[in-house]
């Protein structure tokens, strides 16, 4: 049997990313900038002041434009779990199903169902009912965000499920370890929160953008003001579920974290690099000496401490994650890369022999066999311990362009609120905080490739490597399906653009006091 | 209850009857590939496309959550179709994809591709989606070109355990006369529910009266392709299994078999089929509500048919070069204790169920005008 193309899983890996990233696009701003409008038609509701019915019905029309992208990109990628990744489906779909399945029916019908009545039924149902169609839109919204990252949350850090050698797949043997998973939760309230600093963003970012040309006064200090103050609360909830999640990946991920640092050599009261600049060419997987920097800015301890709470602590490089022989959080010494994919080399054929086998006996020694060695079962299908090692370049840029992003973030709601009325007076601020709309994206995309590349080689973290979880197709249907789909979602985001630029060029419905 | 069997055929009724409510649903589909023939003046295709645009996201979730459910229940039917068929799946995708985008952006200012762009992109949803997804749903019964081996996963130099034999990945299905009936079949009824949705949801009565003269040929020609598909189906070798062993063999008439045997599968048979019919005379009459009795009807029908596909031991995705590698709905299913799970959560569909009535009921109340087209979104 031919054995697998390399290339194909590049090809699949990339078509992934790809649509994965324009998908990213959208979403964050649906969470974000939903939660602001809904605010807005709060304010309206309660206070009965036209004034915030029109805000939040112009956010709302950028909002519907952005919404309908959300979703055209939104299918592709669930079904090319199936598409592209079928051996994955079968391997864990007993797990990775369910919660899909449950994102269909409590989140994607709500939002479905409501933003037809939020967009359709401004006469037709009660202002309460109007409200609360609104909210209920980004409750769904919010509420599938939360299943989609249980479902990641999970491939990062496998829980709640057992193998069964007979189906020849994980199955899930408790629920609430799944759904309730600390690292889903962190996760999902990081990725919620920042989608919320995006929406923030947006917001203050639009408005500034009429100040600057003076229009619409009173309706972008309307915005700022419920925005700035979104934002700063987002910001600063970001900044402290960034610290969690940093903590699980230093608990589960530990390579993702020495990539993200650029840490090749560990060891005790490490420092957490501020800044820096890699030197080109490094070899991360060779065990030579040679420094990897050409410059670099650390915190001292500030990397012990983010990952294990204590000063002092080890952290691991990727040296050590490589050649292990240092202890474990548990007591226990770490096995080398060498020894995992031997363990899970043996694993593996201990299914194989499972499988073939039928005398009892012959069968339940396989199975010994096959769970002593299971919880390396995923390094057995890995060529060399250098697949292990993720691109640090990419993993240590996009964190440092993440976490300063998220620094200034908060920096700029706050002088927001200390400007107040005043920013109508500072053309440079209001030109800087136009300036700043598109690094909320960079800034939201960094975060997820520090998630998804700094976990390479795994599609499931140690369980099941990109290399068995793809589908079994020509390189060249990838590679064109590719193609169609980039073609496509980079037309479809020109258009989008457009429509959004021209909304925004229209501003909201006329009011008293622009211009 | 701690009966697998149980399970998978309570799973297998869910994914059957969102396939059911998805095909009712495609009646958006039908509408957007009627824009130019029933809408004569641009007024008139805004008041169609408003009428549909008010639902598309329904569908869409639909056919979402139907895929979800599919891979949640039945992983393997996820992994080895998806996997396999690639190309007809792709292309029912970027149906999808293009409609997401063209109600919002069509009338909006600033739209670089332009108006008719959209439209067109509605057209091809309309009538590739439907038709499409009826061919590949016809490979539940006629089989596709797969083999499964789960003992793959242990080769590491080629682990997957599901592939496709056939250079076409899922092309094929369509150059099936007996697919192809069944895709034309979804077609037409989506065209048929489509004009009796227009004709009861919009005051427009020269629109009406085109809605009521396009049902007349709809129907007909629904007729013809799903009686014939019907008969064809009834008198066709299908895919049986031994539950004991797992077994897969070929059954003469065995669709005819089981709706001899699961009598009450029967009866939703004919009743889906005597209220689609009911619905397209009635709604040939004037009747203003004959949507909802051809829209029950058409889920009916399309139910019962899946149960006949997954039940009484039937082999519903078969593979026609491996017969033992042919999907069951006791060989796919996910574990026990998952299918349970899920069981628990999907009893919260009634709710689900009820407020989408109520927004259905809250929008549709008084039927469009040609004024709403201007104020609307």
């Amino acid at each position: 049997m031919e054995p697998i193309d390399s290339s194909l899983v590049d090809w699949s890996r990339a078509q992934f990313a790809l649509t994965a990233m324009y998908h990213w696009l959208f979403v964050p701003l649906t969470l974000g900038l939903g939660v602001v409008m809904a605010i807005m038609e709060t304010l309206y509701v309660r206070t009965g002041r036209e004034f915030w019915k029109r805000t939040a019905r112009f956010w709302m029309k950028l909002f519907g434009i952005n919404f309908a992208m959300g979703v055209a990109t939104g299918i592709i990628l669930e079904f090319e779990f199936g598409t592209n990744w079928s051996n994955y489906s079968w391997f864990v779909g007993d797990i990775f199903g369910a919660p899909l399945a449950i994102e269909g029916i409590l989140a994607f019908f709500m939002e479905s169902t409501f933003i037809a009545v939020m967009y359709f039924g401004w006469n037709k149902v009660s202002k309460r009912a109007h409200l609360a169609s609104t909210w209920l839109t980004i409750i769904g919204a919010t509420i599938s965000a939360w299943w989609i990252l249980v479902a990641n949350a999970w491939m990062q850090h496998p829980v709640g499920m057992e193998f069964n050698p007979d189906t020849v797949r994980n199955e899930m043997v408790d629920f609430a370890a799944v759904a309730f998973s600390p690292v889903a939760v962190v996760k999902f309230c990081h990725t919620v929160t920042s989608s919320w600093v995006l929406g923030a963003v947006f917001v203050v970012g639009v408005s500034c953008w009429y100040l600057l040309r003076g229009r619409h006064r009173e309706f972008a200090l309307g915005s700022i003001r419920v925005a700035a103050w979104f934002g700063l609360a987002a910001s600063l909830l970001t900044a402290h579920t960034g610290h969690l999640s940093g903590r699980d990946i230093a608990l589960y991920q530990p390579m993702k974290l020495a990539a993200a640092e650029g840490l090749y050599e560990g060891g005790t009261e490490q420092g957490l690099v501020l800044g820096g600049i890699l030197r080109p060419g490094a070899d991360w997987v060779g065990g030579n000496g040679d420094d990897r920097f050409l410059l670099k800015v650390e915190l001292p301890y500030a990397l012990s401490y983010l990952a294990t709470h204590d000063l002092q602590g080890y952290v691991p490089g990727i040296r050590n994650l490589l050649e292990g022989d240092y202890r474990l959080p548990d007591g226990s010494v770490a096995l080398s890369a060498e020894e995992m994919m031997k363990r899970g080399r043996v694993a593996i054929d201990a299914l194989a022999r499972y499988r073939a086998a039928s005398p009892p006996e012959e069968k339940a020694a396989a199975l010994a066999v096959l769970r002593e060695n299971f919880p390396w079962f995923g390094y057995g299908y890995l060529k060399s311990p250098g697949e292990l090692v993720p691109s640090v370049p990419l993993t240590f840029y996009s964190f440092r362009i993440m976490v300063m992003l998220g620094g200034y973030f908060i920096v700029l709601f706050a002088g927001l609120l200390l400007l107040g009325q005043r920013v109508t007076r500072w053309k440079l601020v209001q030109l800087a905080v136009v300036l700043t709309i598109p690094l909320a994206w960079l800034a939201s995309q960094s975060g997820w490739v520090v998630a998804e590349v700094g976990r390479q080689p795994w599609a499931i973290q140690g369980l099941l490597p990109n290399v068995a979880a793809i589908s079994r197709l020509d390189v060249s249907s990838v590679q064109t399906t590719f193609f169609i789909f980039l073609a496509l979602f980079t037309l479809l985001l020109v258009a989008e653009l457009g429509i959004m630029g021209k909304a925004i060029a229209a501003g909201p419905e006329t009011d008293s006091t622009s211009n | 209850m701690d009966d697998i069997s149980f399970y998978q055929e309570y799973w297998w009724f869910l994914v059957s009857l969102l396939g059911a409510l998805l095909v009712f649903l495609m009646f958006v589909q039908g509408g957007q590939s009627l824009i130019w023939t029933l809408g004569r003046t641009e007024e008139q295709r805004r008041m169609l496309l408003l009428a549909t645009g008010r639902k598309w996201e329904l569908t869409f979730t639909t056919l979402v959550t139907f895929g979800g459910a599919f891979f949640a229940s039945f992983p393997l039917f996820y992994s080895t179709s998806f996997g396999g068929a690639y190309w007809v799946w792709v292309i029912i995708l970027l149906c999808f994809v293009l409609q997401a985008v063209s109600y919002e952006f069509q009338l909006r200012r600033g739209n670089v591709l332009g108006t008719t762009t959209y439209r067109i992109f509605l057209l091809l949803n309309g009538i590739l989606g439907p038709l499409l997804i009826g061919a590949a749903v016809g490979t539940f019964f006629t089989g596709a070109e797969f083999v499964v081996n789960k003992s793959a996963v242990a080769s590491p130099a080629m682990p997957v355990i599901s592939y496709w034999t056939g250079p076409w990945h899922g092309l094929e299905a369509v150059l099936v006369p007996q697919n192809l009936m069944l895709g034309m079949s979804v077609l037409l009824l989506t065209r048929v529910l489509a004009c009796l949705y227009f004709a009861g949801g919009i005051a427009d009565e020269s629109l009406r009266e085109n809605c009521r003269r396009r049902l007349r040929i709809e129907s007909g020609f629904f007729l013809l392709f799903f009686l014939t598909w019907l008969v064809r189906w009834l008198l066709s070798t299908g895919f049986a299994y031994v539950p004991e062993s797992g077994l897969v063999y070929t059954e003469t008439c065995k669709y005819l078999h089981n709706l001899l045997e699961m009598p009450g599968v029967a009866v939703l048979l004919i009743v889906g089929v005597l209220l689609v019919l009911g619905g397209m005379v009635s709604g040939l009459c004037g009747w203003r509500r004959a949507f909802w009795a051809a829209g029950a009807g058409s889920m009916l029908t399309v139910l019962s048919l899946l149960l006949c596909a997954g039940w009484n031991n039937t082999a519903y995705y078969p593979s026609v070069t491996a017969l033992q590698s042919s999907l069951t709905i006791a060989n796919s299913s996910s574990s026990l204790f998952t299918l349970k799970t899920m069981s628990a959560v999907s009893l919260i569909i009634p709710f689900v169920l009820a407020y989408i009535a109520w927004a259905w009921r809250v929008l549709d109340r008084t039927p469009i005008t040609p004024e709403e087209t201007e104020g609307e979104h």
